[in-house]
């Protein structure tokens, strides 16, 4: 329980944390070969990059197999119940706004049960990163179809395939007036670090999409990008996008403004779209998400969105000092005696 | 009656107490016309209590039955508990306001009506098929058939208002009427008025004018022959104000934060009769409050866990249909045994019911809508300005133990108001709390270890050095708090969550009998029903009637002499706003043969009825 980071404040760049500082005491027990091994690592191993005592780091989940994951951080953490977790830590969040705080979900807890409070806390842009991991299925109910299960899927529950359209993950993120949002791959340790990175830089709600192999329901969901390179769409800001084993195919966009895919040597390299993350509109970044709904061919990876805006938690901060600069601080005989009052004896 | 004015200087009569009813159009104003004149009563040093009774829709078509929006007022010079069974005053703005409250008032009761709303337009929508000022069908009331609007209209003349405007002051006109009636200080409204129109002189001008001129015709016209005085009351010395039961709430979450030493979070969704408490804190940002409007109920009660997790005095506030939709979050708050604070201002159901009606029938949903075996103390408020004291004890007991607390209010003391004697907020308790901050010398912190006396767990807040620990909704190790499925295990945890809510009962005051002596009928209230149910055997005892009273503000843990006090009558009444759900309650506990008085109509219970009720069984 002791390491380098108690008592220490972050000011002074002083920690020193590796990932095994992160590890705590409790026994892994997600199924072997589950891709939540690896995003555990990546966490872990990103962690220290915060340069914050592990006391001032909160992990908050909901239910189902991501969920477990604070219980793995030796940091502060809560499993909540399904869902919820968003909401749990928006209250965290905004009454202790020195604390980070990360909310880890699954594709059933996120946009299923607790589809209402990501996209509330996404367009309040409260100052918590959400790392959806996305699997396509329910892994700890025993397999039945998810929100984002491709339709036709066949499932405990859905025997003849499901009839249900799923959820583009990103896109519902950009729909829902989120400030950043991306997408990465759990066993791309050095890609999904990168855009942890650039999650815990933003101020404000990060929203992080990870396709995560569930290998006991929904094995090889995410072969065409996980296994097949040219599939990845790479976004980098300010670069034409291309992709494909050696660059030669590429995204351009239409005159109606959505996107298509196209071979470099046919269009030239001067017609293709150049990312830009920061773009004011989110117009752009839905049109990248939507040229896979499900990833079963070349799929965008990357950083989709990251843009400024007002931060949820500051603004609250900055009413409740203004309002005391006003007034001064909350006087309760004052309060209370306040309106029309009279004496009686 | 006609009238014409002359400038005698009329007698004045004196009363000990009287009973107004306010009713009119949802548009007519009635709502801030009552809170004036009780203001100006509250100014006068009257005992006061009043009932604003307003339908759920803001407008329902003006002259419409469902439109019809009323307020009460009991005012006396003596003590008392109740806005009052029926008017003896009832001013009706329109047919449809007259229609629906003339059933109440008793023959012989003085009746004002805005003679000018009697068209047939306005007949025909309030179900009249002859004009009642006409057709002598008001033959056993003292009618006063004023012509309101017309009179308002033509004070107003000269003044820069739209027509519709000066029309609108008519409801100033009739307050006016009725300060000179019954001799009530006008300065307060005046002022007020002031305030409220500060930015629009015209109105300003039209609404003095109209009620200076209400005032005027009070005193000159010969319709009215006497005015009438009430006496202050011999309230006990200090200061008061006006307070209703929401606002006492807020002040009272404001109070337990303060005397907690930890700042207040209101997660909230808005909803009748419960959006009061939301409104009322979110004005007070100078005090630390942070309150978080959420996206829905359980979004509301969830922020307030993680405030909790934090370290904040965390409050989640609604009503029924809400409750209902918390249930799972408090489910968890008891797991993790994080002190929270669930407000529930009771209203008439099932479903959406009647949102601005009074009802106690939540009491069984907070003691056991939750799966499985999930203890949470109920507290309950007995009066507007009792929620003030409750708010600080729930926080007291939630800080305390570690869990959270259910308190229950209602729509009829949300919005009821009565003369609150301000606390000395020096003698406030103490309610801080002992959070853990350094870790143990063995190195290893235990979350779900527990105080010998209280059971509660350490709260040891994120931000800590060396405290790091991981909560949740699963099952846990005593101690440790690491998840355990050990079936012993868990029925050693599901016992020390139940015993720790039942030890609180040595640490709440003993039920307190209001016994004459000799009485062998206990009357046993909770909640929002004391005042009428007090009003009642005040009534029984002064025909003679030998009847005892208590009134719980503990619903779980009940006080530790409860069932003492049960076995000592003959005979336990108990009346409330239900089907009979502390009657249930009581019997299954203390095996008492207790009956219940039970209504359900989304009013405060009349004294007269409840006196009725006692006779019955004495």
């Amino acid at each position: 329980m002791t390491g380098g980071a108690r008592g220490e404040g972050n000011g002074g760049g002083l920690i020193q944390l590796t990932a095994k500082d992160f590890k705590s005491d409790q026994e892994v027990r997600w199924c072997p070969g589950c891709g939540d091994y690896a995003i555990l690592a990546a966490v872990q191993g990103f962690m220290p990059e915060l340069g914050l005592p592990r006391e001032r780091i909160v992990f908050i989940s909901g239910i189902g197999c991501a969920a477990r994951f604070p219980y793995y951080m030796q940091t502060y953490g809560m499993h909540s119940i399904h869902g919820r977790a968003p909401a749990i830590a928006t209250g965290l969040s905004v009454s202790r706004p020195d604390l980070s705080v990360w909310v880890v979900t699954g594709d059933g807890d996120a946009l299923s049960i607790g589809g209402n409070h990501l996209i509330h806390a996404l367009r309040r842009n409260v100052n918590v990163k959400i790392l959806l991991f996305n699997n396509q299925i329910y892994g700890l109910t025993k397999g039945q179809y998810s929100p984002t299960s491709e339709a036709g899927k066949v499932t405990k529950s859905t025997p003849m395939g499901s009839i249900d359209h799923p959820f583009n993950p990103v896109s519902i993120a950009l729909g829902a007036e989120a400030t950043f949002v991306a997408r990465t791959i759990d066993t791309d340790k050095k890609h999904l670090t990168a855009v942890l990175r650039k999650a815990a830089l933003h101020r404000g709600t990060a929203f992080v999409e990870i396709y995560q192999n569930c290998n006991i329901y929904n094995d090889g969901a995410f072969d065409a990008v996980r296994e097949q390179r040219e599939n990845r769409i790479l976004l980098e800001h300010g670069m034409p996008i291309r992709f494909g084993a050696d660059g030669e195919r590429g995204v351009a966009q239409r005159a109606d403004g959505t996107c298509e895919l196209v071979e470099v040597a046919a269009v030239g390299e001067g017609a293709l779209l150049r990312h830009d993350e920061h773009a004011v509109e989110p117009a752009l970044a839905f049109a990248l998400s939507r040229l896979a709904h499900t990833p079963h061919g070349p799929t965008p990876i990357g950083v989709f969105r990251d843009v400024e805006r007002p931060v949820y938690d500051e603004v609250m901060q900055a009413q409740l000092d203004a309002a005391t600069a006003q007034r001064g601080h909350g006087d309760l005989a004052a309060l209370i005696g306040s309106g029309d009052t009279w004496q009686i004896g | 009656m006609r009238y014409t004015q002359g400038a005698m200087a009329k007698p004045v009569e004196q009363r000990d107490g009287v009973i107004i009813r306010f009713a009119g159009d949802s548009g007519d104003g009635m709502q801030l016309t009552g809170d004036r004149f009780t203001s100006e009563t509250a100014l006068l040093g009257n005992d006061l209590s009043t009932l604003p009774d307003f339908p759920a829709e803001i407008r329902a078509p003006a002259g419409s039955l469902p439109g019809v929006s009323g307020f009460q007022l009991h005012f006396a010079d003596h003590d008392i508990l109740t806005p009052g069974d029926a008017p003896g005053v009832l001013v009706a703005m329109n047919p449809a306001a007259l229609r629906t409250n003339l059933a109440d008032l008793p023959k012989g009761g003085t009746l004002i009506v805005n003679r000018d709303a009697f068209n047939e337009r306005n007949l025909r929508k309030a179900g009249y098929t002859s004009n009642p000022l006409e057709d002598g069908s008001l033959g056993e009331f003292q009618v006063h058939d004023v012509p309101l609007t017309t009179m308002t209209v033509e004070a107003l003349r000269g003044i820069e208002v739209t027509p519709r405007e000066a029309e609108r002051s008519k409801n100033m006109f009739a307050l006016g009427l009725m300060s000179w009636l019954f001799g009530r200080p006008t300065e307060g409204t005046i002022s007020f008025l002031e305030r409220k129109f500060a930015r629009s002189p015209a109105i300003l001008q039209a609404n003095v004018t109209a009620f200076n001129a209400g005032y005027a015709f009070g005193e000159t016209s010969e319709g009215f022959s006497v005015s009438y005085e009430v006496k202050p009351a011999p309230l006990r010395p200090g200061t008061y104000r006006q307070i209703t039961g929401n606002t006492a709430l807020a002040y009272g979450l404001i109070a337990a934060s303060r005397q907690s030493g930890l700042p207040l979070f209101l997660g909230a969704y808005p909803i009748t009769p419960a959006s009061g408490i939301l409104e009322e804190l979110a004005r007070h940002k100078s005090f630390g409050v942070r309150t978080f409007q959420a996206e829905d109920e359980i979004a509301a009660v969830g922020a307030a866990v993680g405030a909790a997790f934090g370290g904040s005095l965390a409050v989640s506030t609604s009503a029924g249909p809400g409750i209902v939709l918390k249930a799972e979050t408090v489910g968890l708050a008891v797991a993790l045994e994080l002190p929270l604070l669930i407000l529930d201002i009771q209203r008439a159901g099932p479903s959406t019911g009647m949102p601005t009606k009074p009802e106690q029938a939540d009491l069984l949903l907070v003691l056991f809508g939750r799966n499985s075996e999930s203890p949470v103390p109920v507290l309950a408020a007995s009066t507007p300005g009792d929620c003030f004291e409750v708010a600080v004890e729930a926080a007291r007991i939630a800080l305390k133990y570690r869990t959270p607390v259910y308190l229950l209010s209602d729509a009829y003391l949300a919005n009821g108001s009565e003369p609150w004697l301000l606390p000395d907020v020096n003698a406030l308790p103490d309610i801080s709390v002992e959070l853990t901050v350094e870790p143990p010398v063995d190195g290893e912190f235990l979350p779900y270890t527990r105080d010998v006396d209280t059971l509660a767990r350490p709260w040891a807040l994120p931000g800590t050095p060396g405290l790091e620990h991981r909560i949740g909704g699963l099952e846990k190790e005593d101690g440790t708090g690491n998840v355990s499925y050990d079936p012993d295990n868990h029925d050693l945890m599901t016992r020390l969550r139940a015993r720790k809510v039942a030890g609180i009962a040595a640490d709440i005051p003993e039920l307190e009998v209001d016994d004459p002596g000799g009485a062998e009928l206990l009357v046993l209230g909770w909640g929002g029903t004391y005042g009428p149910i007090a009003a009642g055997i005040r009534r029984v005892r002064e025909a003679g009637g030998s009847v005892a009273h208590a009134h719980l503000r503990y619903l779980n843990p009940f006080p530790r002499n409860t069932g003492e006090v049960l076995r000592r009558y003959d005979r336990v009444l108990v009346p409330e706003l239900n089907l009979g759900q502390l009657l249930r309650l009581i019997r299954a506990e203390f095996l008492v043969d207790a009956v219940g008085y039970n209504r359900v109509r989304g009013v405060p219970f009349r004294s007269s009825e409840l006196a009725e009720a006692i006779e019955a069984m004495l």
